[in-house]
């Protein structure tokens, strides 16, 4: 970048200041909104959580009843449910997709690698309704199927008494390691529906930004370890993915930024329980997906707050992981464009 | 060409079989990591088109398969003309999301270009202003926020006050809009070369001059291209509609009163209990994944010719 300090200070500041003056401060005028959105959205979502938070303080946050009959409102299921979705999503989601960025900048010959990277492009636009349906209507019978061979009676009796157990177990909102994996009933709907789904809503950021990194990698380091006899695999793993390392873990933070804040799609397919987890397969719940399912339907003052206060909660944790990953990613360009 | 070297005859020779099998197999495994990757893509297209595309024209494929004669007479618009018809009936169509999905993307954009052009002018144009830091970390922060966050933002500041509407709908779209639009008008406009702007100030036209006819000119395409992109993007929200715009069964035009949108449809349409509805959800996520694929095509193929 030339520097752009020559144009502006020696001016003469007669000829034109006036109107340069207006100009400048209609658009700063305009910009000004991005900052004003920024501080209504910080006041409304704290003026709108405000009756929740004095009535349960902190508690809302290490409280496990969500109950709105009896006006009990505890995060931990949904706070939990955010953060193993995402977790999970995002463990499943990073080598499939550093796999499908070095095969786009290192293996695909161009006219493959164009049209590749332009079909991982479109994965990030197909909207999140369109995965819920699809989920819902594709993947959830082929989950539900497989529950119901999995509890046959005639194939399958030991099971059918390890499901009693378990059913009993998760009656009073208990689990143990085993009832975990244990298949629930539910018709393919539940936890892990929702983390299928939202492994492939996220692959897409991680695998964007992890190509356009690995195509920073210096040509020089790819030559100097060819000139030493290394195969194609050892180049990638011994000099291609340590170099692009900080930045693949940017883009990481930022699939995770998007995985916390992702909405329909998981509600409409994890299930919908309010009761901390219990099964891989049951129901559970995710902060936005509470917000998007009950939200609408909360009459009571203290639910809509509620509710409210899930959304503070969620924003406060978004804005936290995408500073990071900005920071991250920050951090790293300059090196890379020199 | 580096394959290339890595396969020469005279380097096989020296491999190891253990190294080269660990080669091959890491090969394979991206390969098919990279299959895996667009897979969902090509299933959910197929899916869509093959559930999707009877009910958009009404056209019926078990009759088909008797006579070719029968899809076409079968063939009609109803999607496109009519609205849901009540539930448990048969028939109707998406015209309210349609139609509302166009006017709440158009309010939407008024508010995403004006503001995100102005914030991606300031950026760019005015590096040394001291605002400047500040507008970059805050539109950098809004990129970041839930869509459905963005929707409880919207509601406490409009509908609280005058009810749903698709106009409360098309704030919270807009809102989404402006970060992507500033991000791609600053990057447009650092591209137009510092000599083009010099030339300008040397005839002595003033800055804001440059800046108006000569610098936005200069990178009009891009901008485009970034708007583009930002209506690809909250076409396809529903989240922040749900309490906003709310969704209306009947066609309504008025942006003061609850309106409807395709993914509002389609949500309702694929949680709901009824196959009437169901497909239309499906006809109505065939054509919005169309729309929203073609805008983005078109988008990036516009801003790699530049």
């Amino acid at each position: 970048m030339s520097e752009p300090t020559q144009t502006r200070s020696p001016r003469p500041a007669a000829l034109s200041s006036a109107s340069d003056r207006l100009f400048q401060g209609l658009i700063l005028l305009l910009a000004s909104v991005i900052v004003l959105v920024f501080v209504l959205s910080i006041y409304q979502l704290g003026r709108e959580s405000w009756p929740a938070l004095s009535r349960f303080g902190l508690s809302f946050f290490t409280e496990r009843t969500w109950n709105p009959v009896e006006g009990t409102f505890g995060a931990v299921a949904m706070i939990t449910g955010t953060l193993v979705t995402s977790l999970v999503a995002l463990a499943i989601s990073v080598p499939l997709a550093v796999a499908s960025a070095l095969f786009v900048a290192e293996y695909a010959p161009k006219w493959l690698a164009n049209p590749v990277g332009y079909l991982i492009e479109l994965l990030a636009a197909v909207p999140s309704v369109v995965y819920g349906l699809w989920a819902l209507f594709v993947i959830a019978p082929v989950l539900g199927q497989w529950q119901l061979t999995f509890f046959n009676p005639q194939t399958h009796p030991e099971r059918v008494e390890l499901y009693t157990k378990c059913a009993a177990l998760w009656a009073e909102n208990k689990t143990t390691l085993q009832c975990f994996f244990v298949p629930s009933a539910g018709g393919g709907r539940g936890l892990a529906l929702a983390i299928i789904i939202l492994t492939v809503m996220i692959l897409p950021y991680t695998a964007s930004v992890a190509r356009d990194v690995i195509r920073l990698v210096p040509q020089d380091q790819r030559e100097a370890m060819y000139a030493l006899g290394a195969t194609k695999w050892e180049v990638i793993s011994r000099a291609i993915l340590p170099y692009a390392r900080a930045g693949i873990l940017g883009g990481v933070i930022l699939a995770l930024g998007r995985a916390l804040g992702e909405t329909l799609a998981v509600a409409m397919v994890i299930g919908d329980s309010q009761d901390l987890l219990k099964s891989l397969w049951g129901g559970a719940s995710t902060m936005a997906s509470v917000i998007a399912n009950q939200f609408g339907d909360a009459q009571e003052a203290l639910h809509r707050s509620s509710v409210v206060t899930l959304g503070l909660t969620l924003f406060v944790l978004s804005v936290a992981v995408n500073f990071v990953a900005r920071l991250i990613i920050a951090r790293l360009t300059p090196k890379g464009i020199q | 060409m580096m394959s290339a070297a890595s396969s020469s005859p005279a380097r096989r020779h020296a491999l190891s079989p253990a190294r080269r099998l660990q080669n091959t197999l890491m090969g394979g495994l991206i390969l098919l990591a990279t299959l895996l990757v667009v897979a969902p893509l090509i299933l959910i297209f197929l899916y869509l088109l093959r559930e999707g595309f009877g009910a958009m024209f009404n056209l019926d494929f078990a009759r088909a398969r008797e006579g070719l004669g029968a899809v076409f007479s079968g063939a009609n618009l109803d999607f496109f003309t009519k609205t849901p018809a009540p539930e448990g009936e048969t028939g109707g169509g998406l015209a309210n999301a349609i139609l509302g999905s166009i006017e709440m993307l158009g309010m939407a954009s008024v508010i995403g270009v004006l503001v995100g052009v102005a914030g991606g002018i300031f950026l760019a144009e005015y590096p040394r202003h001291p605002l400047m830091p500040t507008i970059r970390m805050v539109s950098d922060v809004l990129a970041g926020i839930p869509a459905i966050v963005m929707g409880l933002v919207a509601y406490g500041l409009i509908v609280l006050k005058f009810g749903f509407s698709g106009l409360a709908g098309a704030v919270a779209l807009g809102f989404l809009m402006i970060p992507i639009v500033v991000r791609t008008t600053e990057e447009v406009l650092k591209l137009v070369p510092q000599t083009v702007r010099e030339a300008g100030l040397a005839l002595g036209l003033p800055k804001w001059l440059v800046t108006l006819r000569i610098v936005l000119p200069a990178a009009a395409g891009g901008i485009v291209t970034g708007v583009m992109l930002a209506l690809a993007r909250v076409a396809g929200e529903a989240a922040p509609l749900l309490f906003t715009a709310f969704g209306n069964s009947a066609i309504n035009l008025d942006p003061t009163k609850p309106m409807s949108a395709l993914p509002l449809e389609i949500y309702r349409g694929a949680t709901s209990a009824y196959d009437e509805n169901q497909r239309l959800a499906k006809a109505g996520a065939l054509l919005l994944i169309t729309l929203i694929f073609v805008t983005s095509l078109l988008a990036r193929r516009a801003s790699r010719r530049k």
